[in-house]
């Protein structure tokens, strides 16, 4: 009775923590009520349901914790994706685990028993495996590119065909090898389901492991007949799957293409072929076009990060706003590499989240900007995304910063973005290019228009 | 079993509500956030280790306490260490 009490008072609170994050100002609160909410339900465990192992379990806390905080107090903000996956993914192994564990002690099991068992085995090890892959990938220790298995695709079939055949065995006639097989397969069906995901479209698997292992956990709600299991489980399986969702539209194609569709190597645009002109300026030009201008709109995209020029955008923007310009950020939902990334990386460099503006906010209004800076993006405001079908982006919403007044294009080389595919945008008569390093561009453009 | 069957409905809408009103300048501290609650399959391990009677589950069951705790403390810490800079 109690214990089911404390249970409900941990639900309660994993649901005011997630209500606190519709606003930036009462996040930290809600987080703080999560995490309060985790201490009671398992304290509570541990008080009422520890009969042997008391101090293994310590010892195995103490081990987690030492890993844990040192892990996620260093980390830096632009590798919070790998950290993010990687947390998840033990949370799935963990869950796996679990419904492992419960399987060898409880000898008689009804069917819905097992049912719950392999499906928490299941999407746990798919997950586990597949938040692994997706670390590696955004950490970089192995291409970022889609890796296309000889028959991959039919590999894939048949693991998730053999994981339906084995879970049916599983419950028919219950073996501990079975279920060992289970997670094999599971594991292969993770790396299988990953390694086709081309870089940028990463935030989507995030997403879905995440849910993923959200939908185990609560599984394995139903293995222990724990309703907080069940309760906290699917409430990551809800935000997960609101987020894949999200993510999904923000790139204008849906789930099944973006997961399946590996990106088709996009025609290489006519290199060499001819030499098409582009309007390429001085940091005084630029300077002179920001520092008098009324309105700017900053597109900022991951190289901005790569480049470490956070903190060298927002002065530039602080200074332009000394001088009586109007300034905000134009963030797309995929910009960064998982959703709401940008966000976090210019928080930390001070960027007020008033300043931070979406898609719906700035297009409206865009003919009125006067000059729009895309700093480190790309393919956000490839209007070949709006205007040509057979773009390999087309479809995906774009800011529109071709109809602003004028375009300052800061970027390294005339490399196509991440996508591959060559930008119109650049061509375009309104469009000064500011090539170099983002961070060096900036800073020099910022003693530029201090000095006009 | 339809208790919890009930529960685990009603659960989806209750998540479907309240994810849908956060702020889209706060998806990531969502994502990590959901990511330390996930984390709760901790009180799971918990209990499974110490009810253990073989070996086996013993092992089984502190591997995931290790895992999940990891996945509880640097859920929440990574959360509110990108909070911190929202407040402001």
């Amino acid at each position: 009775m109690i214990v089911q009490l404390m249970y409900l008072v941990a639900a309660l609170c994993f649901i005011l923590a997630l209500k606190g994050l519709s606003s930036p100002k009462y996040a930290r609160y809600g987080n703080f009520i999560g995490a309060f909410g985790m201490l009671v339900a398992v304290v509570t465990a541990y008080v009422h349901g520890v009969v042997h192992n008391g101090l293994w379990i310590l010892v195995a806390v103490a081990l987690g914790v030492v890993v844990g905080i040192p892990a996620a107090r260093s980390v830096k903000m632009t590798a919070i994706p790998q950290m993010v996956a990687l947390f998840n993914g033990v949370g799935g192994a963990a869950a796996a685990l679990v419904a492992l564990a419960e399987f060898f002690a409880v000898p008689d099991s009804s069917v819905m028993f097992r049912l719950a068992t392999v499906l928490t085995v299941l999407i746990g090890s798919v997950s586990f495996s597949g938040s692994v892959v997706t670390f590696l990938k955004l950490q970089e220790l192995m291409t970022t590119r889609p890796v296309l298995l000889p028959a991959g695709q039919q590999l894939a079939i048949a693991a998730g065909a053999s994981s339906v055949v084995l879970c049916a065995l599983t419950i028919v006639s219950p073996t501990g090898f079975l279920l060992w097989l289970l997670a094999a397969v599971g594991l292969a069906l993770g790396v299988l389901f990953v390694l086709p995901v081309g870089g940028a479209d990463v935030p989507i698997a995030i997403s879905l492991l995440n849910a993923f292992t959200g939908l185990a956990v609560a599984a394995s709600g139903y293995v222990l007949a724990n309703t907080l299991l069940i309760v906290a489980g699917t409430l990551v399986g809800a935000s997960g799957t609101i987020l894949t969702r999200l993510m999904a539209q923000a790139m204008g194609r849906s789930l099944a293409n973006i997961l399946f569709g590996a990106f088709k190597a996009a025609p290489v645009a006519a290199l060499g072929e001819e030499q098409r002109t582009v309007k390429s300026g001085t940091v005084e030009d630029v300077a002179i076009l920001l520092g008098y201008a009324n309105n700017v709109v900053v597109v900022p995209g991951y190289g901005l990060a790569v480049a470490q020029a956070q903190h060298a955008v927002r002065e530039l923007v602080s200074q332009l706003e000394k001088r009586g310009v109007s300034v905000s950020y134009g963030i797309h939902p995929v910009a960064g590499r998982m959703p709401g990334h940008m966000n976090v990386l210019l928080a930390e460099a001070d960027v007020p989240y008033e300043q931070l503006k979406e898609l719906d906010d700035v297009n409206p209004g865009i003919t009125s900007v006067d000059v729009a800076v895309v700093v480190g993006a790309n393919d956000v405001v490839n209007p070949g995304a709006r205007d040509e079908p057979s773009s390999p982006i087309y479809g995906m919403p774009i800011f529109d910063v071709d109809r602003a007044k004028s375009v300052v294009f800061m970027k390294r080389s005339m490399r196509p973005g991440f996508a591959g595919v060559d930008n119109e945008l650049l061509y375009n008569p309104k469009t000064t290019l500011l090539f170099g390093d983002a961070k060096d561009s900036l800073t020099k453009l910022l003693a530029a228009v201090k000095a006009l | 079993m339809i208790d919890l069957l009930t529960i685990f409905v009603l659960a989806v809408f209750v998540g479907f509500e309240v994810v849908s009103k956060v702020s889209t300048i706060l998806h990531t501290p969502l994502m990590s956030g959901a990511n330390a609650i996930h984390g709760v399959i901790l009180v799971g391990a918990i209990l499974i280790t110490g009810s253990a009677e073989s070996t086996l589950e013993m092992v089984l069951g502190l591997l995931a306490v290790f895992l999940a705790t990891v996945n509880v403390v640097g859920g929440f810490v990574v959360t509110d260490r990108m909070l911190e800079m929202f407040k402001k």
